[in-house]
């Protein structure tokens, strides 16, 4: 069996969101929301350097890539910094812990 | 092919195990190993400037800010029943793959270039100016998150008595 490069890389871009997805889906722990959206975003990378390299667009894509790479740093720092205040301040990490108006 | 097939196997695998892990921390270093990996295939594919800063953000950065949440909030390894049934959960995500390849692999995309492309630098520094622009708001909301996680605790908010 002899697969193309891309079609290589296309497949693990997909399988790796699908993973995240999955996590996203099925998690309820705030950090490992986190750590799903963090997988996604790798993904996301991964395709934007494969586009470049079809393209032959490879600055455009690495200069793409390192705005993803910043944005998904910080997401990373703000999600955890909340999961952090959610925790000191109910306890737990628990995503269902947070809807206290519902009753 | 059969270092692509490996790193992207690799990458797979770690992935897979760290949704899986139940303690936060080993989750976390799993992470890092798939960002270590992406950063190999990125490498692979020819973009040594982006591979080098995945590895220096995503397996390093990213991997201490983990840590030292984990370290903070602490370990809650409950496993927690999930509030989507697992298998519509997995039916959807197989789902969303399925139809993702399938629309890539359709699409008929071709690119026409008609000027020789600038450098790196000049591509970040002229064209995507906004980008820049935005990354500045991004890395100053990212310093608002990190004095969040240093915060003290706060005591919870009580309403005054009125007299």
């Amino acid at each position: 069996m002899n697969l193309p490069l891309p079609l290589i890389v296309l497949i693990t871009i997909f399988c790796l969101a699908g993973v995240g997805l999955y996590c996203l889906l099925i998690t309820r722990n705030l950090i490992k929301v986190v750590i799903a959206l963090q997988l996604m975003v790798k993904g996301a990378v991964l395709a934007f350097i494969l586009a470049g390299n079809l393209t032959g667009q490879m600055n455009t894509a690495q200069t793409l890539a390192l705005t993803v790479i910043v944005a998904d740093t910080i997401v990373a720092v703000v999600g955890l910094a909340l999961a952090v205040q959610i925790r000191l301040r109910t306890g737990s990490l628990d995503v269902k812990s947070l809807s206290s108006l519902k009753r | 092919m059969i270092l692509y097939l490996l790193v992207g196997l690799g990458i797979l695998a770690c992935a897979i195990l760290s949704i899986s892990a139940r303690r936060l921390l080993i989750s976390a270093i799993w992470l890092a190993l798939t960002s270590a990996l992406v950063a190999v295939m990125i490498y692979l594919l020819g973009a040594p400037h982006i591979a080098v800063i995945e590895l220096s953000v995503g397996a390093g950065l990213v991997t201490v800010l983990f840590v030292f949440a984990i370290n903070i909030a602490g370990e809650d390894t409950s496993r927690l029943k999930s509030i989507i049934p697992t298998p519509v959960a997995i039916f959807a995500v197989v789902l969303a793959v399925v139809l993702g390849l399938v629309l890539i692999l359709r699409a008929n995309v071709s690119v026409a270039l008609t000027a020789p492309l600038p450098e790196n630098s000049a591509i970040l520094w002229q064209s995507r100016y906004v980008d820049l622009l935005l990354q500045v708001v991004l890395i100053f909301a990212g310093v608002l998150g990190v004095i969040g996680l240093l915060a003290e605790k706060v005591k919870p908010h009580r309403e005054e008595e009125t007299e």
